[in-house]
């Protein structure tokens, strides 16, 4: 499978502390890497640096390489507004926007300068439909986004994500504020959109890891113990430590 | 035994200020009710229909003044209070000059208006060598409202979630976009009543506009040619508001009836800013909708100004 980001002895500190260490992992394409670790073990941090959206927080710096298709995206010449087109992102709190339906869905390609009216209605038809949310908003596309379920909310931010044509979905935690039927719906849509994207998902829920996800890495205190393909990492770690972790003796 | 004892006198000391604040609040609210009453009362007994005339023997060139005193000053000051505010939320940074900055809006805020009125007679009359003129009410009326004009819009701004910042930005939104995109509109509710309140202050201003826009008018009603000298549009002739002229009225007022003229004058300006309140609600909703999509039934209070 090709490689879709390679990421080379990436360090980043927040001001004294060093939150990742030497982090260097290929995620390869159309495929799901999920992310596991006790919580501050840096595995949100790292999702963040690869649509740098690290770059937001005061006194971050960063070293080291991010290849998104062998274009380094830390380099000066990258637009950051473009790379983040190119590799979306879903967070673990439902996000909409206070405005409608359709709006929520419009607001990415519009700032991208779409606007055509078709274009959009087509866009925002397609994305709810990437989401599996089409048939339960298609009537009430103009209703105030507010009004949806927790998991109706996290759908159409995934849908959101789909409309400015990503390549990578970067996924923090989406299912955690969610309840077991609508973690189910996400799970299920994970499952259809790794077929066109590359997904990395970060999840405290190693039964999701294992039930979604082609390849696995775990984070402790800034690195990476141990990566590779799912089945092989919760069925017989290399690491002791990854061992210890996955049948739950620590974090 | 004892762990019962505490429950209970819980239970009465949650009665006991449950009652206290409904005591309180419905105090207040006789208070108003009694205070607008007696002020809609002395002003019907005061009331005749030439009262209301547009000419010197009626209020009607004082309420055209009011609400284009408060029109002018109003596109004045929002524009920089929102600039300014969108600044200090945005842009500041919180650093040294941000700390000064808000210092100065904050002693700009506590200025007496009689201090304001004196220095915009100063400035916009004396060192612009014309006379008392409705464009200098208006900028001195916008020095009082663009620090809470700013005040409101930075705390308007700021309390709109950080998510919707990271998921605006997370989809390749640019700072601009995302301020004009997202936080603007989920922030207009707060903005639109802050700037209900510098109206509402405008309306009843006197002390800053004794020296500025003066206590006479002297405008022929036929004359809608804003460069004349008589014309009501003239930015630059004198422009008594209705809050000036019941000051003026009751302090050297020597017509007959004056006293009913400045009852008359509380009344109808009482009515006017609440006419005002009622219709930038109405717009305010309106917008509201039109940015939300329409409300989804149960979702009423999420989505409730607070």
């Amino acid at each position: 499978m090709e490689t879709k980001i390679s990421v080379k002895s990436l360090n980043l500190h927040y001001g004294e502390f060093h939150a990742l260490k030497n982090i260097s992992i290929d995620i390869p394409e159309n495929s799901v890497m999920a992310l596991i670790g006790p919580s501050g073990c840096g595995k949100s941090t790292f999702l963040k640096a690869l649509n740098r959206m690290d770059d937001l927080v005061p006194n971050v710096k960063i070293e080291g390489t991010v290849l998104l298709d062998g274009k380094d995206i830390y380099s000066p010449e990258t637009d950051v507004t473009l790379l983040r087109k190119r590799v979306g992102m879903v967070f673990q709190q439902p996000n909409p926007f206070p405005m409608s339906i359709y709006d929520n869905i419009a607001y990415g390609p519009r700032i991208h300068g779409v606007k055509s009216r078709r274009q959009l209605d087509e866009t925002v038809e397609s994305s709810l439909h990437g989401a599996a949310l089409w048939d339960e908003v298609k009537d009430r596309l103009h209703k105030n986004a507010i009004g949806l379920s927790g998991g109706q909310q996290q759908r159409l931010c995934i849908a959101r994500a789909l409309a400015i044509k990503p390549e990578v979905l970067l996924m923090d935690e989406p299912t955690s504020a969610l309840d077991p039927i609508s973690t189910m719906k996400v799970e299920e849509l994970i499952g259809t959109l790794k077929k066109k994207y590359t997904i990395v998902i970060v999840t405290h829920n190693m039964q999701q890891a294992a039930r979604i996800s082609e390849n696995t890495a775990f984070f402790l205190h800034g690195e990476i113990v141990e990566y590779g393909e799912t089945g092989q990492l919760f069925s017989m770690p290399k690491e002791k430590k990854t061992e210890a972790y996955i049948t739950g003796r620590f974090g | 035994m004892k762990s019962k004892f505490h429950r209970s006198s819980a239970k009465t000391a949650d009665k006991a200020a449950t009652a206290a604040l409904y005591m309180v609040a419905g105090l207040f609210l006789v208070l108003l009710a009694a205070f607008t009453i007696y002020i809609f009362y002395r002003g019907a007994t005061a009331f005749k229909p030439e009262y209301l005339s547009f000419t010197r023997e009626g209020i009607g060139i004082q309420f055209f003044n009011t609400i284009y005193l408060v029109l002018i000053s109003l596109l004045i000051s929002v524009p920089i209070g929102i600039a300014a505010g969108i600044y200090m939320a945005e842009y500041s940074g919180g650093g040294r000059i941000s700390r000064f900055i808000r210092t100065c809006i904050e002693t700009l805020a506590s200025l007496p208006s009689i201090v304001v009125g004196l220095f915009g007679y100063l400035v916009f009359v004396v060192m612009t060598g014309s006379h008392w003129n409705l464009l200098a009410g208006a900028l001195a009326v916008s020095i009082l409202n663009i620090p809470s004009l700013t005040t409101v819009t930075e705390d308007a701004l700021e309390s709109v979630p950080e998510l919707y910042r990271e998921g605006s930005l997370g989809l390749g939104a640019t700072h601009w976009q995302t301020i004009t995109g997202v936080i603007i509109p989920a922030a207009l509710p707060r903005i639109l009543t802050g700037i209900v309140m510098a109206a509402g202050r405008g309306f009843g201003e006197a002390a800053a506009l004794l020296f500025t826009s003066g206590m006479s008018s002297d405008v022929n009603f036929r004359n809608w040619n804003p460069w004349s000298r008589t014309s009501p549009l003239n930015l630059l002739r004198p422009a008594d508001t209705l809050a000036v002229h019941i000051w003026a009225l009751k302090t050297e007022g020597i017509e007959e009836n004056a006293a009913q003229l400045s009852d008359l004058s509380s009344a109808v300006l009482m009515i006017l800013v609440f006419a005002f309140s009622l219709g930038s609600r109405c717009i305010g909703d309106r917008l509201e909708r039109k940015i939300a999509g329409s409300e989804p039934k149960g979702s009423k209070k999420t989505w409730k100004r607070k």
